[in-house]
C-alpha cells in the first residue's frame, strides 16, 4: 500500500479498487453487433448511456428490441404450454450452436402458429367433448329424478291453481267453472328445461327464477359428485343438474334468459324413458369417438412441445443475449455520418489488452474494412468501484458494500474485515463445542457448493449459503477463542496440561474457603480449568474479558485512523495528514491508548492499582498524588503531558483545516485568470462532463467550518463512546457463556440427577433443541449483528467514505441470472 | 375525534395506506405523458408501458395491439390492486372501499339496461362493463322489463337496493327514464357515501366531504347542461341534484331555472372555487367544460395525499388511476387513428 497511484505499481487487489479508465470506442456500423456480443462475453465494460434524453422507442435499435420482446413473448407462451402439458424444458447444458436471430424469429413464429392452431382445434374438440360429457350426466341424473319431479311439479301446479281459484272465488265466483276447465289445459302445457349450473351460483339461480316467475316454477337440483370441466371456460368446477318446470311462453322466455345470464348450459331431454336410453347410448358412442380424436391430437401436440423443449433453453438464452446486446447498442450514440457508433464505457485498466484483442477479433470476424477505434478519455467524473473478488472474499466485500460502496480507490475495509469480522464475532461466541457444530454445518454447504449453487434455495438458506465462507471463518475463530475461554458447551477441559492449581490436602475441605495452591507452571493456553465453577470465576473472567475488549477496540480504532492516513497519502491530501490524522492519533492514544498501556502494565506486574480511579482522577485532579495506584515511576508527569496533548489536539483538529482551505481557495481564485488560456484544449472534454467536477467552484466558509466542527465533536465524543461500545464484546460473551451454563446445568445435569431413562432422554432432547435454537442460531445472529455494528460504526467511521458506485459491467454471465 | 387519528389509525389502516401511497408513486408523471405523446404506433406505447408498472400486464400480448386491449389490461391492473386492498382491509375501511365501486355498479346497470333496450347481445355488453362494478347476477338485468322488475329481480340483492326506493315505477324502460334513474341512483349513492364519511369522522370526513361535494356539484352542472332543451321539468331537474355540496341549496335553485349555458355560467361564477373553472372557458362554450372539471378534480385528488391518516387517499388513488387510464385510452386512440395533433385535447396531467 502506501503512496502508490495509477497503473504504475503492482496490483493492490483488494486493498484498493481497480484503476479504471473511461474509454471511447468507435465501432463501424457493420461490426457493431458482433463487437458488442464479444464484449458481452468478456464482461469487463460498463457502458454509459449516451442517449438518456431519448425515450426507449426513439433509439436506434428500438425495432430489434421489439423483435426480441416478441420472441421472448413467444418463448413464454411455449413455456406456459409446456407447463400445462407437463413437459419440462431439458436442462442439458446449452452448447453454443450459432443460430441466426432472423432465422430464429421465423422459426419461433412458425412454431407458435402451429401450436395455436393445434390448440384451437383441440379446444374445439375438447369443448364438444365436454358438452357431451355434461349432456350424458344430465341424461343420467335427470332420468333418475325426472318422474318423481314431474309428479310433484304437476301436483304443485294443481295446488297453486286451486289456491288461485279460492282467491278468485271471492271476487268472481261465476268464473269458477271456467277456472277448472283451464286447469286441465294448463296442466298439459307444463314444459321443462334441463341443464347444468355451477354450484356456487345455484342458490342465486334458484332465487332469481323464483322471483322472475313469482314462484310459478318447480325447480329440482341434484349435485354432481365429481367436478366436471365447463365447456366454455375449460375449467374444472362443481355443478348441479337442474330441471325447471314451468307453464306458459313468457315464463319460458324468462327462464331461458336467466339460464343464459347464469352461464347454465341447457340440454334437450326426452320425457320418454326409451328415448332417454337411446340418447344415452348415442352420446356415449360420440364421446368415445371424440376421445380417440382428442388423444391423437394431444399426442401430436406433445410431440411438438417435446421438440420445442429440447431447444427451449438455448433459444431463451439466445433471445436474452440478443436483447441485452441491443439494449447496449441503444446506449451508444450514432455518429453524424451514421456509419459508426460511438460508445463510452468504464473499464479496468488491466483489461485494455483484452478489449483491444476482442475489438480486433470482431472486426476480422465480421469482415469489416475498418477496425474499431479504442481510445482512453480523460474525465473528472468519478469512476466506478471494482474489486476483483473470488468466492471467498466476495461475501466479506458484501458486508462492507452493504454499508456503502467504497469511493473510487479508497482504502477498502473489506480486506481487514476478512480477519477482524470473524474474530470479533468469535470473541462474543467463544465456545469450541458450539464452534465445531457451526463448522460442521458450514462444511456441509462448502462441500456441496457446486450442487447447491446451481439450484434455487429458500430465502434464509440462500443467505446462509452466500455467507458460507464467512461462517466458516467465524466458526474457526470461535473454536480458537473457545480454547482460550476453555469452554465446550460451558464445560472446561484440561486439554493442554493438567491444571496449575490443586487442593491443599486430600479432603479438599477448604477449596472454596481459603482457596487452592499453585502446584505447577501456569496453564499453557487459555484459562485454567480450575477456575471453572469457582465463586471467583465470574469476577475473574469479567475483568479479563472487559480489559481484552478495550484492548481490541483501541487496536481496531487505531487501525481505522491509520487507514485514514493511507487514504490521505494516496490522494495526496496533506491537510488531512497534518490536521486530521495526527491530532486524532494523539487524542485517541493519549486517553485510551494510555488506558490500554495501563492494562498491559497491570497484567505484567500483577499490581493492585485501580484503573478506574486512575482514569477518572486523571481528568478531575491531574495534579494529585497517585498513591497506591502508581504503576510506574513519573506516572503523574506522563499523565499531565498526555492530558495536555489531548486538550491541544481538539482545537488542532477543529481550527486550522477550514482556514487553510479558505486560503487555498482564494489563491486558486486569484490564479484563475492566468490559467484560462492554457485550459482551452481541455475545454471540449470538460464541457462534455460539465455536470460534475466543479466541486471547488463554490466555497462557503461557514459550511466548511460547521462541517469540521461536527467532525471534531463526533470524533472527540466518539472516542469515548466507541471505546465503551467495544465493551459489547465482553457483554455478549458473558451472556453466551452464562446461557450455555444454564442449559447445561439446569437441563442436562438436572435430568441426569434423576437416574431415570425417560427424564434423561427428555432432558437431552430439550438440551439439544435449546443449544441449536438459542445458542447456535439466535446467538450467532446476535453476535453477527454486533460484529457488523462494530465494523460499520466504530471501525469504518474513522476513515471510510463509502459514497462510490459499483462497477456493473455488461456481461452475459450476469444476464443469465436475471429473469425477464 | 379529529386530530387523534394518528394514535390509532395505523393499527388497521397503516399497512394499506402505505400500499396505496406506494401505488400512487407509480402514477405517470408529465415526463411519461410526454414520452407517450411522442409514440408513433401502439407498439411504441406498449414498449413505453413495459417499463412502467403496467409492464407485466401487457408483456404477454401478441403484437398487433388494439386500444381496447391496452385499456383492458390497464384496468385489470387497477382491479387487481383494488382487490388486494379490499382483501386486506378491515371495517370500516372495507365498507369505504366498497362504496368506491358503487358508482361503477350504477353505470353498469344503466349500460346493460340500455343495451338490452336496444337489443344488443348480453355477452357483448358484459364485456363493456367496468370490472369494478360487477356483481353476481348482473347478466340477469336483461330479463327486466320495467323499473319495478329491475329492482325486484336483481338489484334487491345488491348494495344499490336502498338507492332504488325513489325510482320504483311501473313505467316501461326508455332512454329518458333510464337516464333519470341513473341520476337518481347517483344522487342517492353520493348522499349515502357522504353520510357514511361523516359518520367516520375525523380527517376522512373532512377530506371526503370536500371531494364528494365537488363530485355532487359537477354532476349538478352536467345534469343542468344535459337537460337544457329536454322535456325535463324544473322541479324534476331540481330533484336530481344531491342534497349537499357547495351549491346546495341556493345554487341549485338557480341552476334549476337555467335555460342556456351562459345562465349556468352566471350561476356558477358566484362560487369562487368554480369561478376559475369557468373563467378558462369562453362564453357559450361547453365542450371544454368536462376537461376543466377533470383538471380541477385531479388537483383536489392530489391534495388528498398531502394529509395522513385518512381514507380519502384510497378514493383519490382509484380516481387518479381511472383518470390515467382515460388518458392512456385517449392517447392510444389518437395514435391509432393518426390524430396526434389532438393528443393534448383531452389528456389531464396528474403531476
Amino acid at each position: 500500500m502506501g503512496d502508490t497511484r495509477g497503473g504504475c505499481c503492482p496490483p493492490m487487489d483488494l486493498f484498493r479498487s481497480e484503476t479504471m479508465q473511461l474509454v471511447q470506442l468507435i465501432i463501424p456500423m457493420e461490426s457493431a453487433r458482433l463487437t458488442v456480443y464479444y464484449l458481452g462475453k468478456l464482461g469487463l465494460l460498463q457502458f454509459k448511456d449516451l442517449n438518456s434524453d431519448k425515450s426507449p422507442f426513439q433509439r436506434t435499435y428500438a425495432g430489434q428490441i421489439k423483435k426480441c420482446g416478441e420472441m421472448a413473448r413467444t418463448l413464454r407462451f411455449f413455456k406456459e404450454q409446456m407447463l400445462k402439458a407437463g413437459v419440462s424444458p431439458s436442462a442439458k447444458s446449452v452448447e453454443e450452436t450459432e443460430i441466426d436471430v432472423d432465422d430464429l424469429e421465423v422459426k419461433l413464429a412458425e412454431l407458435e402458429a402451429e401450436l395455436t392452431e393445434m390448440n384451437a382445434n383441440g379446444e374445439k374438440l375438447q369443448r364438444s367433448y365436454n358438452e357431451l360429457v355434461e349432456y350424458k350426466i344430465v341424461l343420467r341424473k335427470a332420468g333418475d329424478f325426472f318422474p318423481s319431479a314431474q309428479h310433484s311439479a304437476t301436483a304443485r301446479q294443481r295446488e297453486m291453481e286451486l289456491n288461485q281459484m279460492v282467491e278468485e272465488s271471492i271476487e268472481t265466483p261465476l268464473l269458477q267453472e271456467q277456472g277448472t276447465s283451464t286447469d286441465l289445459s294448463k296442466q298439459v302445457k307444463l314444459g321443462f328445461v334441463t341443464g347444468l349450473v355451477s354450484r356456487g351460483k345455484s342458490m342465486a339461480f334458484e332465487r332469481i327464477l323464483f322471483r322472475a316467475t313469482r314462484g310459478n316454477v318447480f325447480l329440482e337440483q341434484v349435485p354432481i359428485e365429481a367436478p366436471i370441466t365447463d365447456p366454455v371456460s375449460g375449467e374444472k368446477m362443481e355443478k348441479n343438474v337442474f330441471m325447471v318446470f314451468y307453464s306458459g311462453e313468457r315464463a319460458k322466455n324468462k327462464i331461458l334468459k336467466i339460464c343464459d345470464a347464469f352461464g347454465a348450459n341447457r340440454y334437450p331431454f326426452a320425457e320418454d324413458c326409451g328415448k332417454q336410453a337411446l340418447m344415452i347410448s348415442e352420446v356415449s358412442g360420440k364421446i368415445s369417438e371424440l376421445k380417440s380424436t382428442i388423444d391423437a391430437g394431444l399426442l401430436h401436440r406433445d410431440h411438438l412441445l417435446r421438440t420445442i423443449s429440447d431447444q427451449f433453453e438455448q433459444w431463451n438464452l439466445k433471445v436474452k443475449k440478443e436483447k441485452s446486446i441491443h439494449h447496449t447498442l441503444n446506449m451508444l450514440s450514432l455518429d453524424v455520418t451514421k456509419k459508426c457508433l460511438v460508445a463510452e464505457a468504464w473499464s479496468p485498466v488491466f483489461a485494455t489488452k483484452q478489449i483491444q484483442d476482442v475489438l480486433q477479433r470482431a472486426s476480422v470476424d465480421s469482415n469489416s474494412q475498418v477496425g474499431a477505434i479504442f481510445q482512453v478519455l480523460h474525465t473528472r467524473e468519478s469512476p466506478p468501484t471494482y474489486f476483483r473478488t473470488n468466492k471467498f472474499t466476495s461475501a466479506f466485500q458484501e458486508i462492507v458494500d452493504a454499508y456503502g460502496v467504497a469511493k473510487y480507490q479508497e482504502a477498502n475495509p473489506g480486506v481487514y474485515t476478512i480477519v477482524t469480522f470473524p474474530f470479533l464475532f468469535a470473541v462474543m461466541f467463544g465456545d469450541w463445542g458450539h464452534g465445531i457444530c457451526l463448522l460442521l454445518a458450514t462444511l456441509f454447504f462448502i462441500i456441496r457448493e457446486k450442487k447447491l449453487s446451481s439450484q434455487k434455495l429458500g430465502d434464509i438458506t440462500e443467505m446462509t449459503f452466500g455467507g458460507r465462507y464467512v461462517i466458516m471463518m467465524m466458526s474457526l475463530f470461535s473454536i480458537y477463542t473457545g480454547f482460550i475461554y476453555n469452554e465446550c458447551f460451558s464445560v472446561a477441559f484440561d486439554l493442554f496440561a493438567p491444571s496449575a492449581y490443586a487442593c491443599r490436602d486430600l479432603s479438599c475441605r477448604d477449596a472454596y474457603s481459603i482457596g487452592l495452591i499453585k502446584v505447577r507452571d501456569t496453564y499453557p493456553f487459555g484459562v485454567d480449568p480450575a477456575w471453572h465453577g469457582t465463586r471467583s470465576e465470574l469476577p475473574f473472567l469479567n475483568s479479563l474479558k472487559m480489559k481484552m475488549s478495550i484492548l481490541l477496540g483501541v487496536a481496531q480504532m487505531n487501525l481505522g485512523i491509520l487507514l485514514s492516513y493511507s487514504n490521505a497519502t494516496f490522494f495526496g491530501n496533506s491537510l488531512n495528514i497534518w490536521f486530521q490524522f495526527i491530532p486524532q492519533m494523539i487524542f485517541l492514544n493519549s486517553l485510551f491508548g494510555y488506558l490500554s498501556l495501563l492494562i498491559i502494565v497491570k497484567w505484567c506486574t500483577g499490581s493492585q492499582a485501580d484503573l478506574y480511579h486512575i482514569m477518572i482522577y486523571m481528568f478531575l485532579s491531574p495534579t494529585d498524588e497517585l498513591g497506591d495506584n502508581q504503576l510506574f515511576p513519573y506516572q503523574k508527569t506522563v499523565q499531565l503531558v498526555l492530558l495536555l496533548l489531548a486538550l491541544v489536539s481538539v482545537p488542532w483538529m477543529l481550527l486550522p483545516k477550514p482556514f487553510l482551505l479558505k486560503k487555498r481557495h482564494e489563491n486558486r481564485h486569484q490564479g484563475q485568470s492566468y490559467t484560462q488560456v492554457q485550459g482551452t484544449d481541455d475545454a471540449l472534454s470538460e464541457a462534455k462532463h460539465d455536470s460534475h467536477g466543479h466541486g471547488h467552484e463554490e466555497f462557503e466558509f461557514s459550511e466548511v467550518f460547521v462541517h469540521q466542527l461536527i467532525h471534531t465533536i463526533e470524533f472527540v465524543l466518539g472516542a469515548v463512546s466507541n471505546t465503551a461500545s467495544y465493551l459489547r464484546l465482553w457483554a455478549l460473551s458473558l451472556a453466551h457463556s452464562q446461557l450455555s451454563i444454564v442449559f447445561y446445568e439446569k437441563v442436562l445435569l438436572l435430568a441426569w440427577g434423576y437416574n431415570n431413562m425417560v427424564i434423561l432422554v427428555v432432558g437431552i432432547i430439550i438440551f439439544i433443541f435449546a443449544t441449536v435454537g438459542v445458542l447456535l442460531i439466535m446467538e450467532t445472529l446476535s453476535a453477527f449483528l454486533h460484529a457488523l455494528r462494530l465494523h460499520w460504526v466504530e471501525f469504518q467511521n474513522k476513515f471510510y467514505e463509502g459514497d462510490g458506485y459499483k462497477f456493473y459491467p455488461f456481461s452475459f454471465i450476469l444476464i443469465d441470472d436475471e429473469d425477464y | 375525534m379529529y386530530g387523534f387519528e394518528a394514535m390509532t389509525f395505523n393499527i388497521h389502516g397503516g399497512y394499506l395506506e402505505a400500499i396505496v401511497r406506494g401505488h400512487r408513486a407509480g402514477l405517470f408523471t408529465a415526463a411519461d405523458y410526454n414520452n407517450l405523446c411522442q409514440c408513433e404506433t401502439l407498439d411504441d406505447i406498449k414498449m413505453h408501458l413495459s417499463a412502467t408498472e403496467y409492464g407485466p400486464y401487457l408483456q404477454n400480448e401478441p403484437s398487433p395491439l388494439h386500444t381496447t386491449t391496452i385499456v383492458e389490461k390497464c384496468t385489470l391492473k387497477l382491479v387487481d390492486e383494488y382487490k388486494h386492498m379490499l382483501c386486506q382491509a378491515t371495517e370500516p375501511l372495507s365498507t369505504f372501499l366498497e362504496y368506491i365501486t358503487y358508482g361503477h355498479m350504477i353505470d353498469n346497470v344503466v349500460l346493460i339496461v340500455t343495451g338490452t333496450l336496444h337489443e344488443r347481445d348480453v355477452q357483448e355488453l358484459l364485456e363493456k362493463c367496468h370490472p369494478l362494478g360487477m356483481f353476481d347476477s348482473i347478466a340477469t338485468l336483461a330479463v327486466a322489463q320495467n323499473m319495478r322488475e329491475l329492482y325486484r329481480l336483481v338489484l334487491v340483492d345488491t348494495p344499490l337496493a336502498p338507492y332504488f326506493s325513489e325510482c320504483i315505477t311501473s313505467e316501461d324502460l326508455d332512454d329518458m327514464n333510464i337516464e333519470i334513474m341513473r341520476n337518481t341512483l347517483y344522487k342517492a349513492y353520493l348522499e349515502d357515501f357522504y353520510k357514511f364519511c361523516q359518520k367516520l369522522g375525523g380527517a376522512t370526513a373532512e377530506i371526503m366531504s370536500d371531494l364528494l361535494a365537488f363530485e355532487a356539484d359537477r354532476r349538478a352542472v352536467n345534469i343542468t347542461i344535459n337537460s337544457i332543451g329536454t322535456e325535463l321539468t324544473r322541479d324534476d331537474r331540481r330533484k336530481l341534484y344531491s342534497n349537499f355540496g357547495l351549491l346546495y341549496p341556493y345554487g341549485h335553485e338557480e341552476l334549476a331555472v337555467c335555460e342556456d349555458i351562459d345562465q349556468v355560467r352566471g350561476a356558477m361564477e358566484k362560487y369562487p372555487p368554480y369561478q376559475s373553472i369557468f373563467s378558462k372557458l369562453s362564453y357559450g362554450e361547453s365542450q371544454m367544460l368536462d376537461k376543466a372539471f377533470y383538471e380541477e378534480e385531479v388537483k383536489r385528488l392530489c391534495l388528498a395525499f398531502e394529509q395522513q391518516f385518512h381514507y380519502g387517499v384510497f378514493f383519490a388513488y382509484m380516481r387518479l388511476r381511472e383518470q390515467e387510464i382515460r388518458n392512456l385510452m385517449w392517447i392510444s386512440e389518437c395514435v391509432a387513428q393518426n390524430q396526434k395533433s389532438r393528443v393534448h385535447d383531452s389528456v389531464v396531467f396528474i403531476f
